[in-house]
Parts: C-alpha cells; structure tokens; sequence
C-alpha cells in the first residue's frame, strides 16, 4: 500500500514540476516584451517609458539570467505569489485568481457531481428497460456530441433571449454587491442557471452512455449468470452489477477532468460568467503573461488534487487493490 | 422421487438459423442416482444442463417436458422458475472460478443471496460452516474476497453455496477439468460425499472425462450431436458398450500400463455434424463403423433394450429382435 | 480459422444490416458530401462583405449575413471542410501514435509499459491550452494543418489506454501463446495473430479520436486559438459571439455551426455503436 502511494505521489510530483516548467515558459517564449505591452497600454513620453521599462524589468526580474528566474519562479510559487498582471495592473494575479475561484467552484463542483450521479443512475435505468434504453441512448449521445460552447449559446439565445427568462452574462446583476444576504444569493442563482445547465446537460450525456454500456457488461458476467442459476431475483443481480460498473465510472471521472475544464471555460466565456475560464480569455487576449500563467497554475493545481483525491477514493472502494497489494492469496 | 425429461428440444436462435443443439432427450435420474453425461464437445451435454437450470436466449425452448419428483418444471419462463432455483435445482457452473462477486466479501455475498431467497441467514450459519469443514475450507473463507482464494478453493465454496439448501437435483458441469488431478479426486469424492449425506438426492455430473465418472457415477449417458446415444449402468458402459459410438470412445481411452509404441492410440476419425442442418437418419452414421441403409434414411429413437440400458441404434435393435 | 475474405465479407453483411452504422454513416456522408461540392454552390469569400449586414435567411443568402455582411452558408461551408480536414487528420496523428504507444506497452509489459503508462498519465494531466498558447503566439499564422498536428498529438493518451487494454487481453489469449511456443518471432506474431483481431477496435478508436478532434478543434477555435488564416465552425461560433449575436438575435450565424458539429460527432459516435455491433456477435440484436 506504501509502495503504491509513494509512487502515485512520484508520478504527481514530475507531473506537477513538468507542468509548472512549461507554466513557467510560456512568458518566456512570448516574442516581444510583457513589459513592453505594458508600456504599451501607458502611452507614455519616450524618456519616461525608458524609465519605466527599466523600472518593471528589474521588478519582473526579467533581467536577470534565466535560470535564476526559473528558480525565483518556484520560490515565489511556494510564496503565493503569483506575480503582478499587467491587465488589471497593479493587482497582484493571486487576489485577481481568488476572486474567481469561488465562481467557478459553485459552478464546476455541483455541475460535475450532480451530472455524475444522474448520469449513472440513468444509464443504469437505461440498461434494463427497453424503452427508456431507446430514449435515453440516443439523447445521452446527442448530448454528449454537442460542444459545450454551443449548448451554452443555445441556451443562452432560447432562455435569456427567445424567452428572457434568465439573464445572459455574468454572475451577478450590475446593482448587486456582493454579500451574503438572501437577495445577492437568490440573484447570484438566478444567473448561474445556465451555465450550470449547459455544463450539466453535456456531462449528463457522457456519464448516462458510459454507465449504460458498463452495466450492459457486467450483466454478462460470470458471476451475474451465477446469481440468476441461484434464483436471486432481478434486484440483486440489478445491483450487484451497478456496485461493479461504478468502479471504471469513478476512474473515468479522473480522466475527464482535463475535458471538463475545457468545457467550463468556454462556458464561462459565453456568459461572461467571472470564473477562472473568463479570465483566461481576457488574459489570452490582452497578453497578460502572468495572469496567464497564475490561472495555468491554478487548474493544474486543481487538477492534480482532483485526481489524487480519487485515486484514494478509488482504493477504498474497490477491493481488489487493497488486497492485491498485499499479496495475498492461499 | 426423480427427474423425468421427456423428449426436450432446445435450440439455439443464430442468424442464420436454428441450431438444434438438444433435440429430443429422454431419461430418469432416480433418488440417490449419480449419473454422469458424457460426450464431446458439442454434444448438447451443456445445453442440457442450462436448459434445465437457465434457459436464456440465445437458447429457445422448443418442445418436451421435464419434470422433478412429480412437479412440471417451467423452464420456458424466467420468473417462475425461480421458486424451483436453488431450493430444489441448483447447479455448480462451468465458470465456478469466476461465479463470485468479486468485490463483495464471500460471507456478505452468501447473506445477501440468502435474503432474497428468503432464507434466514443467521439460522443457517452453523450449517454452512458444518459444510464448509466438509469440503476442507477454513470459516475464514466467508470474510475474504474471492481474490484471496485459489482456484480449488473457490470451487469448493461454489459447491458448498450452490448444495446449501439441499436442493434435489444438482448438476455439476465440468467440474473437474480445469484441476489436476489429485484436486479431481477429491472434488469427485466430495459429490459422491453429498449424495450420500443426503445433501443432493440426484446428481447429474457432466463431464468429457469419462475416468472420473468411472470412479463416482453410479449409470452414464452417453450424448452425440445433440441426440442421446447410451445410457446405462457405469460398469455396462465401461466394461460392454453396445453403441459404436461408445465402443469407440471407451477403446479410444488410454490405458494405464501400455506402452504406445506398440500399440497406437487412436482416437475416432471424423468430425460431428454441424447442427445448423444436421443430418437425416442416425447422426453418428458418418463416422460408424458399422452404419447401414436404414442409418441413412430413419433417426433411431432412445428405448430400453434391457432392464436399465437404452440406445439408439437401429444396429443393435436388429441384434436384439 | 475462418479464412480473412470470408470473415470480411460476413461483417460487410452484417454492416450493410446495422441500422445504427447506416444512419450514423448516412450523416457523416451527408455532411462530407456537403464540404466538398459547397464551394461550388456558393461564389462568395467567406470574409467578404457581400451584402447587407444582420440579414436573416433569404433567397441569396442562405444563411443570411453576419454582423459585418459576410455571407453565412459560404462561412458555413469553408467551416465544414476545416472541421473534416482536422478531424481525419487530427484524429489520424492521435490514433496513429496511441497505437504505437499502446501497443508497445500492452505487448511487452514490464518497465517499458511502466514508462509509457507514466508518460500518458503526464499528457492528460498537463493543461495543452498552455502549450497550444505558446505555439499560437509564436506561430502568427497557423493552419489547419499545424491545429491537426497539435490535436493529434495531445488527444492520443485516450486511444493509447484503450489500445493498450486490449493488447494485453488480446496478447495473454491461447493462440498468441501457441504462436510464441511455435517459434514464430514476436514481430510476426504482432503482424499475423494479434492485429487482424485488432483491426476492429483500430477502426473504432479511429472513428473516435476522429468525434474528439473535431470537439477539440471547436473548443480551440472557439477562444481564438485555433487558425488564423481559415474559417471554421468554432471560429464562427467565437465570432459570433464576440460581435454580439445573441443579444441581437441573429440565430442564423450560430445555430448551424453548432448543430453541424453536434450532428457530425453524433453521428460517428452512433456509427461506432453500430461496428461495435457487428464486430462483437454478442451484441447483436436477432
């Protein structure tokens, strides 16, 4: 079981230093100066841009040698300290991350596990009865086939337009400040309806086809004939085979969350929803380095927890690791 | 008190068509009979044991009857057969190494099945456990994972599980090949140990190991292409076979003690029907050394020719006439 | 073993049959079809401004205009050649590499499968949007084809996991064995007994990494990253976004990208389905 996790905890650790590295890069590789577009924005007099060029390079440190900045990189990391963004300059980039985080984990944590649990009890359904089979089946395809992007703008155009009963963008209504009082929240729900429905509906579809198929395998197993030749009626067999095919479903959801990601971003750029998605897009388009990499840093982050805490989730629920590992058998 | 199949057909639906795997059998195990099935591989012997425990499709049943200690068996109908299950039918499958839930504890897998069967796990405990120092296996065993067991020892489980309600008939399917040998020995003992304890009145143990059933059955049915062929006490069948398909297998098997460079081991030229389209008349003709017109034209019936011993051969009937 | 022709021409029989391979076929046909003969069905640029602008659908602007007066359906068109190009080409890389990678740890096992298992782990973890954004910028101009090779060689780990779990059922079956026993080198062991079994699954994970390239394309294009010289699907939708479509109604500019891609991807899905069908008689309805 050690073993296990301190090589789990290896790969995660190269999978982080790797990630970080090409984070850290990505400034680097950028033709043309990240000072230089800040000045840039500043139309400023040429002697005074001289100033300040030098100025900002000594504070971003770019001018020192790189690998020096690569280090500084990592002890700054282990700092929280992000950088500044030349975007919303002078915020430091983690309060501007901070800020988004708790959007986009209002949006993403309730649209993930809700679409997963849904998704798998439909599929499960879908497995054994006939006509919801020829429903579902093809719905759950149609669904899963349909970029995220576009489920948003649908729903976007068909609610908020169409039939204006949400609003199309951002999480909050321009008069609203942020509290914690009934009516911020209630106005917060209200604009966070369809991006969560998009991202869920899109899940949905994937979790329901896997689940189904799965189902439909483990009902031809071995131990499933076994059962109905000991006369178990339809419920166990129907469970058993559930508690089995929800093992490969958990591991799946370790390999989609990259997907997801990708998903929620676009997502988030259709209605201007304030999570990390959105600010990516910003950044990409005004060339903030550094908010670039602080976000990049982020998800990566995100994910790799993500991932660790179902690998522990996946040990514990299925047996056959534990014992394995302990290398037992009569 | 038996088991009576009259006349079972069971085909098997394909695409292209029917493929009448069991057509047509008829015979009585009696209490306190083991009766072992033999024959090759595709002979039906498999079929005839699934049709009667679990008749699903790809399977079809097309006609006859089987009855147990006077009660009509409704093997047509899924749910209804479900009260015959395990209480008074049961089998120990082909697959018993992989018959077990493998992410359920064994214990919590037999309680669960207990439940839905409507059996009080907590007053049958010490029975199981009676039955698991019978077959050599540690009580431990109900709080592992199948994982944990080899594969003799999950086989053990799985006939202790599948005998646990002291069903009337239990049919063993190939049981014993995938063990060596000294495992065979006692696994077959231990059949032979349940029917005498009365755990199993009726046992009928399939198998194309014809040693075994040599050691433990008490008569032997012979299958061939989906048709019976012989039945008969063991020692008839092993010592004076009267089907040439029979003869054939018994003198293909090898002895103990001779050396095959003088004498070679041969085995049956041919290859069975395809019973996609089987053949007119008797369907072992092809291969039979002695096949003769009316082999070719009519397909012999299954009847008694003397106290206990059947066949269908119109050969021997003109012997017997 | 049932001679190569004649099990072909048995899974020809059963594919012509498959209702699911004939609708999903049918679609992607249709919209295949639709790529290449669209050209000549339109005379315009797709970036030219040809008419009035925010036109809905009419007699010679089948798709209406776009906010600039760009026509529509000849954006649409152009769109559906460059999400095609991507997903063959796309799809082709990434299942041409998860193959190798795949194969080659699912045959040989041991620390070789270690490395490759590690390696795939890396890839699905690490955020392609940053490496893409890296390349995107250096590369001022990017084509269809360079988004085909970045597609291919992110998307591979799902067709390596895949391929690679089939190796390794395939490679400890009977036959393999009795292949090895006999003699026969392993590299013509791969060719003769492993592949042909394969084969199918191949053609699956084709199709499938074919569906995901043209999603990811889509996604890519959507935020700006995708070519700079073309017109695509998820560029229309990105434009038509950012040029305020929604709140001005224009429905005609993003519903066709969307329900092409949708419709497309939906329909190799189904097709899959349908092969799956009729490589696996287990699966198959009577």
């Amino acid at each position: 079981m050690k073993q296990y996790f301190t090589r789990k905890l290896f790969i995660y650790l190269l999978t982080f230093f790797i990630a970080v590295t090409i984070d850290w890069l990505i400034p680097r590789f950028m033709p043309g100066n990240p000072v230089q577009v800040l000045l840039a924005r500043a139309s400023l007099h040429a002697e005074a841009a001289k100033e300040m060029y030098s100025y900002y390079t000594k504070a971003f440190g770019l001018d020192l040698p790189l690998w020096k900045q690569y280090l500084n990189f990592w002890i700054a990391i282990f700092h929280g300290d992000l950088g500044t963004s030349i975007l919303l300059f002078p915020q430091p980039v983690i309060k501007i991350i901070m800020r988004a985080v708790p959007y986009d984990i209002f949006l993403l944590l309730p649209s993930i596990l809700l679409s997963w649990f849904a998704g798998n009890k439909f599929g499960a359904f879908a497995a054994r009865t006939k006509w919801l089979d020829n429903t579902v089946l093809p719905i759950g395809y149609i669904l899963t086939a349909t970029p995220y992007m576009w489920l948003a703008i649908l729903l976007g155009w068909a609610l908020a337009m169409v039939f204006p009963i949400f609003p199309l963008a951002y999480a909050s209504s321009p008069a609203m400040k942020l509290s914690f009082s009934w009516m911020f929240i209630g106005d917060y729900l209200w604009h966070w309806i369809l991006p969560f429905s998009s991202l869920f509906l899109v899940m949905f579809g994937g979790w329901a086809i896997g689940m189904r198929n799965m189902i439909i395998y483990e009902l031809e197993a071995d131990y499933s004939h076994y059962l109905e030749a000991l006369g178990a009626p339809r419920k166990l067999v129907r469970r058993y085979a559930f508690r089995n095919a929800i093992l490969p479903q958990v591991t799946g959801l370790a390999l989609q969350l990259g997907i997801i990601m990708a998903g929620a971003l676009v997502t988030e750029v259709v209605f201007s929803y304030p999570g990390i998605g959105y600010l990516i897009l910003g950044a990409i388009q005004n060339q903030d380095f550094f908010l670039i990499q602080g976000c990049f840093l982020f998800i990566i982050i995100e994910v790799l927890i993500a991932n660790f805490l179902i690998d522990v989730l996946y040990i514990i629920i299925d047996p056959r690791i534990r014992i394995g590992m302990g290398g037992k058998s009569a | 008190m038996s088991l009576k199949v009259k006349n079972l057909k069971v085909y098997y639906q394909t695409l292209k068509g029917d493929v009448k795997a069991l057509d047509g059998a008829t015979f009585t195990i009696g209490d306190g009979e083991i009766m072992g099935l033999a024959g090759e591989s595709g002979c039906g012997k498999s079929t005839l044991s699934n049709s009667l425990i679990l008749l699903k499709p790809p399977m079809r049943f097309v006609g006859g009857r089987a009855e147990l200690d006077n009660e009509e068996l409704p093997i047509w109908d899924m749910e209804k057969m479900n009260n015959f299950r395990f209480k008074k039918i049961s089998t120990i499958p082909q697959y018993a190494m992989n018959a077990m839930n493998p992410i359920r504890k064994i214990g919590k897998m037999v309680s669960e099945i207990l439940k839905y069967r409507k059996v009080d796990f907590k007053s049958t405990l010490p029975e199981l456990k009676r039955r698991l120092d019978l077959v050599e296996l540690s009580h431990d065993v109900l709080n592992m994972y199948p994982l944990e067991l080899s594969g003799g020892m999950k086989q053990r489980m799985v006939m202790v599980l599948s005998t646990l309600m002291n069903p009337s008939l239990l049919m063993a399917d190939e049981i014993t090949s995938a063990l060596d040998v000294s495992t065979q020995k006692a696994v077959a003992k231990m059949l032979v140990e349940f029917r005498d304890r009365e755990f199993v009145k009726k046992l009928m143990v399939i198998t194309h190991d014809i040693s075994i059933l040599y050691q433990i059955a008490d008569s032997i049915m012979i299958m061939y292409a989906g048709k019976l062929a012989e039945k008969a006490p063991t020692s008839v069948i092993i010592n004076s076979p009267r089907h040439p398909y029979t003869k054939l297998l018994i003198s293909s098997l090898p002895d103990i003690g001779v050396k095959y460079s003088q004498k070679k081991l041969t085995g049956i030229p041919g290859k069975p029907p395809l019973l996609l389209d089987p053949p007119t008349g008797c369907r072992f003709r092809e291969r039979c050394p002695v096949a003769f017109k009316k082999c070719l034209n009519e397909e012999p019936p299954f009847m008694e020719i003397k106290k206990g011993h059947f066949i269908a051969c119109w050969k021997e009937f003109e012997k017997n006439a | 073993m049932t001679k190569p022709k004649k099990r072909i021409n048995e899974f020809l029989y059963f594919a012509l049959k498959n209702k699911r391979l004939r609708v999903g076929l049918s679609v992607v046909l249709f919209f295949l079809i639709l790529a290449f003969i669209g050209p000549l069905l339109t005379h315009y640029q797709w970036d030219a401004y040809v008419g009035p602008a925010y036109h809905p659908p009419s007699y010679e602007y089948w798709f209406g205009t776009t906010t600039f007066g760009q026509d529509v359906f000849t954006q649409f068109i152009l769109g559906l050649k460059a999400s095609f190009l991507v997903g063959i080409i796309g799809g082709g890389i990434g299942t041409l590499i998860g193959v190798l990678v795949g194969f080659t740890a699912g045959y040989h096992g041991g620390m070789i499968d270690e490395f490759l298992n590690m390696l795939t782990n890396i890839v699905i973890v690490i955020p392609t949007l940053a490496i893409l954004l890296i390349i995107s910028v250096y590369l001022k101009v990017r084509g269809v084809l360079i988004e085909s090779i970045f597609i291919g060689f992110t998307a591979w780990p799902w067709a390596a996991r895949a391929i690679r779990a089939q190796t390794f059922s395939l490679r400890s079956r009977d036959f393999v064995d009795l292949a090895r026993i006999s003699g026969i080198k392993p590299l013509k062991i791969m060719f003769t007994e492993i592949a042909p079994n394969m084969m199918s699954y191949l053609l699956m994970t084709f199709i499938l990494q074919f569906g995901g390239a043209i999603l990811i394309a889509a996604t890519l294009d959507f935020i700006g990253l995708g070519p700079t010289n073309a017109i695509s699907l998820g560029l229309m939708m990105n434009l038509a976004v950012l040029w305020g479509a929604l709140p001005l109604g224009m429905w005609w500019w993003f519903i066709p990208p969307g329900v092409a891609i949708a419709a497309i991807v939906g329909a190799l899905y189904l097709t899959n389905v349908g092969l799956d069908e009729v490589f696996n008689p287990k699966l198959r309805k009577l």
